[in-house]
């Protein structure tokens, strides 16, 4: 009985908050800045730098959002979160987009009551072990100490995985990748595991890099994305297009450098769509003006652009597009049309 | 008389021995060593082997210290340094890390211009506690004492000045009704509706008023939100505000635990063992989570203000219970004393128990807020950027430095050692000045 009025209680409370984010838009406009979620510091993804101003690969989301709705990339107040809070401060209303390399999952999307936009980042758990170990594939990891963050998707996805290969492993417990890191460089564990990203932004910080390896098998599909509150369509829209703009922008060739120019020229005209260029104003649809996804290319470039600025080959990360490429190019990227 | 053992005595000494310096197992260090170090076989085993682990830990550890680097701009900058300096293998702290971020280690977030607000509100800290902590400072300064947490509000948030000092009001308005009834004799109602004055002034008229006063004249300070706060600005605003806030909660606890009446009992017992029952990190979570979800939608409560709730309420449990050791430990003949007097409930706690009680109770107090303050570091986990882990965390996900693991733990662990052993040898100082007793 008491169980069930507090149940009760939870819901028509989760029902009041989501009423009141039913305006996302509005409010954000009202407010004239952008809560967004970020992580409390993750390499290339999201990080502040000495002054305090954030960036990241995450981040610039967060920016090219803020851009669209307020005119003004950094019109945005950024909230850490960590694992355990992510979730509530989305859902509360404390933030209004969660860009914080958050898997898009079923139960999320469904249970949690959220609504992923897209994927920015598809990722995936991969394994690095020392060189001298010599081993060349995870299939060969049998009987192998394993580092592993405890509580993630990681942990049970390493389980799956061994179990499907008929393969067995010891875990070692760690908390953060900071401790992995030191774990595994003393030798504690003979296999280190967490995302791809993860890990070659561990290996590239390593004093000597080249003693180790990372295995070619991703093990799990981890498609990372920003997410927003489910029952908000217009402000899903909002986001969803503007993470979609970023993309086109990159397969139309759209740079920050020659955006001035091509929305002069209207030789494309789904460019001149995208830029506001044309007749159609498609940034009415979504209760913004004509030049939003304009404004939100400019803020940090298009998707190639952000991708190579925070994490890509010319950072020390050093991240390949791999899936993360245009459809054109061989990867998943493939934004619907702008019509 | 030198005959007079002739007959019985071979031999008799007849002048004195020169005076010879003691054996030299019996002087100096080697006596010292002797009786401290090596006095049985098992203790001169003992000591081999300590000095053996300190041996090994200074060769592995002094190396790394020797080898620190200051100026670099990255961890791979200090690796290339410390390698052309000392050899492919050596290795080396890296405190660059410190000297570029130690402004976030310590401020967070906090505008960098404004970084003396702080700084002030820390040493005005200082100045507030002196007439409290130190009997030979001026009485005067108690004055400062009271003004402070409005002071410090209005330093560490900023805004409109009016806000504190209509807040302040609210005291004022609750002092007068009290003032008031007392003179027509209402005794009984007299705190009652001292309370619901003040009360009723927070909610109904500190905003108009401070607007008012606002709009007359304009007096604002820049405005600093709580998500600029991080580093040790977070955790000692935190850290004091939930200690000074705390202790006076826990008195009134542990008074109420040892009541008569049953209600004030119950709810004294049920509150201090529900609070001590749960983990802090719970209740954080209930402060940054729970409520999100029950506060009405758009109601911005601060975050900061929330944990401090949370972590006063936390340390008030400890404090209480400090304290009932500390009246239980009081001879009964004290209560009957302060009885036999004449003085009333409330006089004899404040005469006579209270002070002898609170002088036992100092040491658990004060271990009860450094644990409180250390506590302080556990706000990550409602996404605060506290010294010892976030800000960490956030300084090693910028790509320049991640792979550091030591450095800011040493440096944020030292800043930590400084204060509580601070509070630590204060209150040895308390305990010796309250010492009237068994001298």
């Amino acid at each position: 009985m008491n169980r069930t009025v507090f149940l009760g209680t939870l819901a028509a409370a989760g029902l009041s908050a989501g009423l009141a984010g039913a305006a996302t838009l509005d409010d954000v406009k009202a407010r004239d800045e952008l809560n967004c979620g970020v992580n409390t510091g993750l390499v290339g993804f999201a990080a502040p730098d000495a002054s305090g101003a954030w960036s990241g690969f995450d981040v610039a989301i967060c920016k090219a959002v803020a851009a669209a709705v307020l005119g003004d990339a950094n019109k945005v107040k950024y909230v850490p979160t960590t694992g355990q809070t992510r979730f509530t401060a989305l859902a509360s209303g404390e933030v209004d987009i969660l860009s914080r390399n958050t898997t898009w999952t079923f139960s999320r999307d469904a249970d949690l009551k959220f609504t992923f936009v897209g994927v920015n980042y598809y990722d995936g758990q991969g394994f690095m072990v020392n060189k001298s170990l010599g081993v060349s594939s995870a299939k060969e990891l049998d009987g192998a100490t394993i580092c592993i963050q405890t509580g993630t998707t990681t942990e049970l996805n390493l389980a799956d995985y061994f179990k499907t290969n008929n393969m067995s492993y010891q875990p070692v417990p760690i908390e953060t990748n900071a401790e992995g890191e030191q774990q595994f460089l003393a030798g504690a564990c003979d296999a280190y595991t967490t995302d791809a990203s993860g890990l070659a932004a561990t290996r590239a910080a390593f004093a000597n890099p080249d003693d180790f390896v990372i295995l070619p098998e991703i093990i799990s599909k981890e498609p990372l994305g920003p997410l927003v509150r489910q029952g908000d369509d217009e402000w899903a829209d909002v986001v969803r297009w503007t993470l979609n703009a970023l993309i086109a922008a990159e397969e139309y060739g759209i740079t920050s450098a020659n955006i001035e120019e091509r929305s002069k020229s209207t030789d494309n005209p789904e460019v001149a769509r995208l830029l506001g260029a044309g007749e159609d104003d498609l940034g009415a649809m979504i209760r913004l003006d004509k030049e939003w996804a304009k404004r939100a290319i400019m803020a940090g470039g298009n998707y190639g652009e952000i991708f190579a600025a925070t994490i890509g080959e010319s950072t020390p990360i050093g991240l390949a597009r791999g899936l993360n490429a245009q459809w054109t190019q061989g990867g998943l990227l493939y934004t619907p049309p702008f019509r | 008389m030198s005959d007079t053992h002739a007959e019985t005595v071979a031999f008799v000494r007849e002048t004195m021995l020169p005076q010879a310096a003691p054996p030299a197992s019996q002087t100096g260090a080697v006596r010292w060593l002797r009786e401290n170090l090596f006095s049985t076989w098992v203790n001169g085993a003992l000591t081999v082997l300590g000095l053996l682990a300190i041996f090994w830990l200074g060769t592995h550890l002094l190396p790394w210290f020797l080898h620190g680097v200051w100026n670099a701009n990255s961890l791979a900058e200090c690796r290339e340094i410390i390698a052309n300096r000392w050899g492919d293998e050596a290795s080396g702290a890296c405190w660059a890390v410190i000297r570029e971020r130690w402004n976030q280690f310590l401020f967070g977030f906090y505008p960098s211009h404004l970084y003396w607000r702080p700084i002030l509100a820390l040493l005005l800290l200082f100045a507030a506690l002196a007439p409290v902590l130190f009997g030979s400072a001026p009485r005067q300064l108690l004055i400062l004492s009271l003004a402070y947490p409005g002071l410090a509000y209005l330093l560490l948030w900023g805004g409109s000045v009016w806000f504190p000092i209509s807040a302040y009001l609210g005291f004022g308005a609750g002092i007068a009704a009290f003032l008031l009834l007392r003179r027509a004799g209402q005794s009984l109602l007299a705190p009652i509706v001292a309370v619901l004055a003040a009360v009723l002034w927070w909610l109904f008229l500190a905003g108009p008023v401070e607007r008012g006063l606002q709009s007359m004249i304009p007096l604002a300070m820049e405005p600093v939100r709580s998500n600029a706060f991080g580093g040790f600005v977070l955790s000692i605003t935190i850290g004091v505000a939930a200690i000074a806030l705390s202790l006076p909660l826990g008195i009134v606890l542990a008074l109420g635990r040892r009541s008569d009446m049953f209600l004030v009992k119950a709810l004294s017992v049920g509150f201090i063992e529900f609070i001590r029952g749960v983990p802090l990190i719970t209740l954080l979570f209930t402060a940054s989570l729970l409520l999100n979800y029950f506060l009405p939608p758009g109601t911005n409560f601060d975050i900061i203000l929330r944990v401090i709730i949370m972590v006063t309420l936390f340390a008030a449990a400890y404090i209480a219970e400090v304290i009932r050791g500390g009246l239980a430990a009081l001879p009964r003949g004290q209560y009957e004393a302060a009885d036999a007097l004449g003085l009333d409930y409330f006089k004899s706690m404040r005469l006579i128990i209270l002070p002898q009680a609170l002088k036992i109770s100092i040491p658990g107090i004060v271990s009860t807020f450094i644990g409180l303050f250390k506590d302080t570091t556990l706000v990550i986990f409602v996404g605060l950027l506290d010294p010892l882990k976030g800000i960490t965390d956030a300084v090693r996900a910028a790509i320049e430095w991640k792979g550091i693991y030591w450095e800011p733990f040493i440096f944020v662990g030292a800043i930590f050692f400084v204060f509580n052993f601070a509070m630590s040898r204060y209150s040895m100082h308390l305990e010796r000045r309250l010492k009237r007793d068994h001298r």
